[in-house]
C-alpha cells in the first residue's frame, strides 16, 4: 500500500538518503547518479541501487572528480539532473575549477541563458581517526562562491528532506551530509512528495537565554549541552542551520533578539569559519540585541590529526558548547 | 578529390571569411579602446578550424569552446551582430554583457560555454555527451581545446572518462604550437598530440588545420563513428595563431619570421585558391566578401549604439530560482 502523507519508518540517516534518492530516480527520468564507486558504496546510501533502477543512472565513475563533476555539469547544461556522490567531502578540492568556475558561474556569465540543475553529495565531518585528509568540513570555503547553493541535513528526515529539495532545484547544490551520522536513527516521513525547503532553519530545542547556531553533526551536540544546561537553569535555544546558502536570517535572528546572546557551533576550523559569517551577520543587524560578546565553537585552527586523544582535543564537543555559553552567560 | 557543391564551398568561406573579418575588427575595436577589458584571444589564422568542425555538425549538435572562442561560435551559426554586443559589454550581447570574450555563447545554438580555464571543458563535453546518450538522442559534442589544454588533467581525465564509457565525443586539439608565450616544444614532450589517443584506445589523427576541407572530412569520420555508437576520437588540427595569445600581448617571445612565416598557411587564401580550382567564379567569392564587410560593419554599428546593462539586473542571473 502507497505511504500516505502521515506515515514514518525508523531508519538510519544514509537509509533516508537512499530512500530521497531512489524517490527521485523513479520520480524524474533526467535524474542520475554519478561517483566512485557507488554501487558498492562505501556508508551505504548507494549500495546496489542500480539494481532497483535502471543500471545506466548509477554509474560507478573512474577515480576522476575533475571528470565526472565536469561532466555532470555538462549533463546539468543539457537537461539532465546530475547527483554526483564526492566519497569523502575532502576530495573535493580535487574538482575545484569544476564546482568554482564551472557550475557556479555557467548561468550568470551566460547571462541567464541556463540552468545548472546539479547536486554535489559529500559527507564531510570527524568519525572516528580519519585524520586530516578525511575529515573536513570544508562548507565555509564554499559560502564565498556566489552561485552555489549549501546544505547540510542533521536528521534522518533531513537527509532525505532536503536531498529531495536539492535534487529539485534548478541551481547547483551542495550537500554536506556527515559520516558519523549516517549510522544515526529516527522516525522518516514515507511520503514521496516529503521535502524540506532549502533555506529554511530549524528550531530544535526552546530557550530563552542563548542562541546556539549548530551546523550538521553539531547539532546533536548542542541539543544535548542545551540539556545538560537546563540542568543550572540555563535555557538555550539551538538552532539547525540546515542550509548555509540560502540562509534563513529570520529563524536566526528573532532568536538573537529573544535571548541576546550567541554561540555558533561547527566541525570546520575558527578562522573564516561558518560561525564568522553568521556573527558578523548578527552583529550588523541584532547588534542592540546583543547582551554579551557572540561566542564561536569549531575546529581547531590546525590540521585534523589520527591519534583519538588528539582528535577530540582537535573537535568541538558538547562540553566546549556548555563552556562556550556559561563564559557568555557570566561575561 | 570529393566534389563539393558550389554553395557548400561557398557557405564554408563565407564562415571563414566572416570569421576574419570579425576578428579583425574586434582588433581594431579593442585598439582603439572600444572594449572592455585586455582579455581579448583572437582566432585569426585559425577560421579553417572551427569552420570545418561545424560545417560537419548538426545544428543540434553540441560545442564546447574555448577562451579563444568567438570563431567557433559564428562557424556554429552565431550572430555577429549579437556578439559584437557581447564583447562590448551590452545587454543586447548573447550574455547580456555578463561573459564578455571569453564566455561568449549562445545555448540555443549548442554552444555549451567559451571557457576562461584552460581544458575546462574537456570535463564537460564527455557529460554533455552522457547526457545525449541518456536521453537517448545520437547528438554528438564537439570539444574544442588548444595545444596547451592537452597538459591539463582534464584531457587526459576526459579522454579517459569519453574512452570508457564510449561516449559521442570528438575531441577537437587545435594546435597553434603555443601555449600563450611558450612553444610546443618547452611544453609537451610528445612529437603529435594525436599520439596521446593511443593511451585511451581511441582513433587520433593530426590533419593540417589550415586546409577547412582537411578539417570537414576528418571531423566527418569522427562525427559518424561518435553518432553510431562507436564512442570518441582525437582530431588535432595544426594550425597559426597570428595575433599574440590576447590582443595587448607584446608577442615578442617570437620572431618576426616566425610570425611573418604562419601567415604563409593563410587558411582563406588556401581556399580561395581551392575553391576557383574547383570550378568556382571568383566573382562569387568577391560577392560574399562585400556582403561579409557588410555585415560586419552592421554588427559593430548595432553594438556601438545599443544600450549598457543594468547592475539590478545582475541577481535575476545567479539562481534560476532568483536571489538566494
Amino acid at each position: 500500500m502507497a505511504p500516505t502523507a502521515t506515515d514514518t519508518e525508523f531508519m538510519t540517516y544514509f537509509q533516508a538518503v537512499r530512500l530521497a534518492l531512489k524517490e527521485e530516480l523513479e520520480r524524474d527520468p533526467t535524474v542520475f547518479l554519478m561517483g566512485e564507486d557507488i554501487r558498492f558504496s562505501i556508508f551505504g546510501p548507494t549500495k546496489d541501487l542500480h539494481l532497483e533502477v535502471e543500471p545506466e543512472r548509477v554509474l560507478d565513475t573512474p577515480i576522476t572528480e575533475s571528470a565526472f563533476v565536469g561532466a555532470a555539469v555538462g549533463a546539468a547544461l543539457t537537461g539532465m539532473r546530475p547527483v554526483v556522490e564526492i566519497m569523502f567531502a575532502d576530495f573535493i578540492t580535487v574538482c575545484m575549477d569544476q564546482i568554482i568556475n564551472q557550475a557556479a558561474k555557467s548561468r550568470f556569465m551566460t547571462g541567464g541563458q541556463v540552468k545548472v540543475p546539479l547536486v554535489i553529495r559529500a559527507p564531510g565531518g570527524f568519525m572516528s581517526s580519519s585524520a586530516a585528509q578525511h575529515s573536513q568540513s570544508l562548507e565555509a570555503l564554499f559560502m564565498h562562491v556566489p552561485g552555489l547553493k549549501i546544505c547540510l541535513p542533521a536528521t534522518p528526515a533531513d537527509a532525505k528532506g532536503l536531498l529531495k529539495s536539492a535534487i529539485r532545484d534548478d541551481d547547483p547544490v551542495l550537500v554536506f551530509e556527515h559520516k558519523a551520522l549516517y549510522f544515526s536513527s529516527d522516525e522518516v516521513p514515507l511520503d514521496p512528495e516529503f521535502t524540506v525547503p532549502l533555506g529554511k532553519a530549524a528550531v530544535r530545542r526552546e530557550g530563552d537565554d542563548v542562541t546556539v547556531f549548530a551546523v550538521s553533526g553539531m547539532v546533536s551536540s548542542a541539543v544535548s549541552a542545551g540539556d545538560a544546561l537546563a540542568r543550572d537553569g540555563i535555557e538555550a535555544e539551538v538552532i539547525d542551520a540546515r542550509s548555509l546558502i540560502p540562509l534563513d536570517k529570520d529563524t536566526l535572528l528573532s532568536s538573537v533578539r529573544k535571548t541576546g546572546r550567541l554561540v555558533t557551533v561547527e566541525e570546520g576550523c575558527l578562522t573564516g569559519g561558518v560561525g564568522a559569517e553568521i556573527v558578523a551577520l548578527v552583529t550588523s543587524e541584532a547588534w542592540d540585541s546583543l547582551k554579551c560578546p557572540p561566542v564561536r565553537v569549531a575546529a581547531k585552527d590546525q590540521p585534523i590529526p589520527f591519534s583519538p586523544v588528539l582528535e577530540a582535543a582537535c573537535a568541538p564537543s558538547s562540553r566546549s558548547i556548555q563552556d562556550a555559553v556559561r563564559s557568555c552567560l557570566d561575561g | 578529390m570529393r566534389d563539393y557543391p558550389q554553395d557548400k564551398l561557398l557557405e564554408l568561406y563565407r564562415t571563414m571569411y566572416t570569421i576574419r573579418r570579425f576578428e579583425e575588427t574586434v582588433s581594431e575595436m579593442a585598439a582603439g579602446g572600444l572594449i572592455p577589458g585586455f582579455m581579448i584571444h583572437l582566432y585569426v589564422g585559425q577560421e579553417a578550424v572551427a569552420t570545418g568542425v561545424c560545417a560537419a555538425l548538426r545544428q543540434d549538435d553540441f560545442i564546447v569552446s574555448t577562451h579563444r572562442g568567438h570563431g567557433h561560435l559564428i562557424a556554429k551559426g552565431g550572430r555577429i551582430d549579437l556578439m559584437m554586443a557581447e564583447l562590448m559589454g551590452k545587454e543586447a550581447g548573447y550574455c547580456r554583457g555578463r561573459g564578455g570574450s571569453m564566455h561568449i555563447t549562445s545555448f540555443e545554438l549548442g554552444s555549451l560555454g567559451a571557457n576562461g580555464i584552460v581544458g575546462a571543458g574537456l570535463a564537460i563535453a564527455p557529460g554533455a555527451a552522457l547526457s545525449a546518450k541518456l536521453r537517448g538522442t545520437d547528438q554528438v559534442t564537439a570539444c574544442f581545446f588548444g595545444d596547451g589544454a592537452s597538459n591539463q588533467g582534464t584531457f587526459h581525465e576526459g579522454l579517459n572518462l569519453a574512452a570508457t564509457w564510449c561516449l559521442p565525443v570528438v575531441f577537437v586539439c587545435e594546435n597553434n604550437g603555443y601555449g600563450f608565450s611558450t612553444p610546443r616544444s618547452c611544453h609537451q614532450s610528445v612529437s603529435s598530440i594525436a599520439e596521446r589517443a593511443s593511451a585511451y584506445d581511441i582513433p587520433g589523427e593530426t590533419i593540417d588545420g589550415d586546409d577547412v576541407l582537411a578539417v570537414l572530412e576528418a571531423t566527418e569520420r569522427s562525427v559518424e563513428r561518435a553518432r553510431k555508437g562507436d564512442g570518441p576520437s582525437l582530431v588535432e588540427a595544426t594550425t597559426h595563431r597570428w595575433h599574440g595569445h590576447f590582443e595587448d600581448d607584446d608577442d615578442d617571445y617570437r620572431s618576426e619570421e616566425e610570425k611573418e612565416a604562419c601567415t604563409e598557411s593563410c587558411p582563406i587564401c588556401r581556399f580561395e585558391e581551392a575553391c576557383v580550382e574547383r570550378g568556382n567564379d571568383a566573382s562569387a567569392l568577391e560577392r560574399v566578401r562585400e556582403e561579409v564587410e557588410a555585415e560586419v560593419e552592421k554588427a559593430r554599428a548595432f553594438a556601438e549604439e545599443c544600450p549598457e546593462p543594468k547592475p539590478e539586473d545582475d541577481a535575476s542571473m545567479i539562481f534560476a530560482g532568483g536571489d538566494a
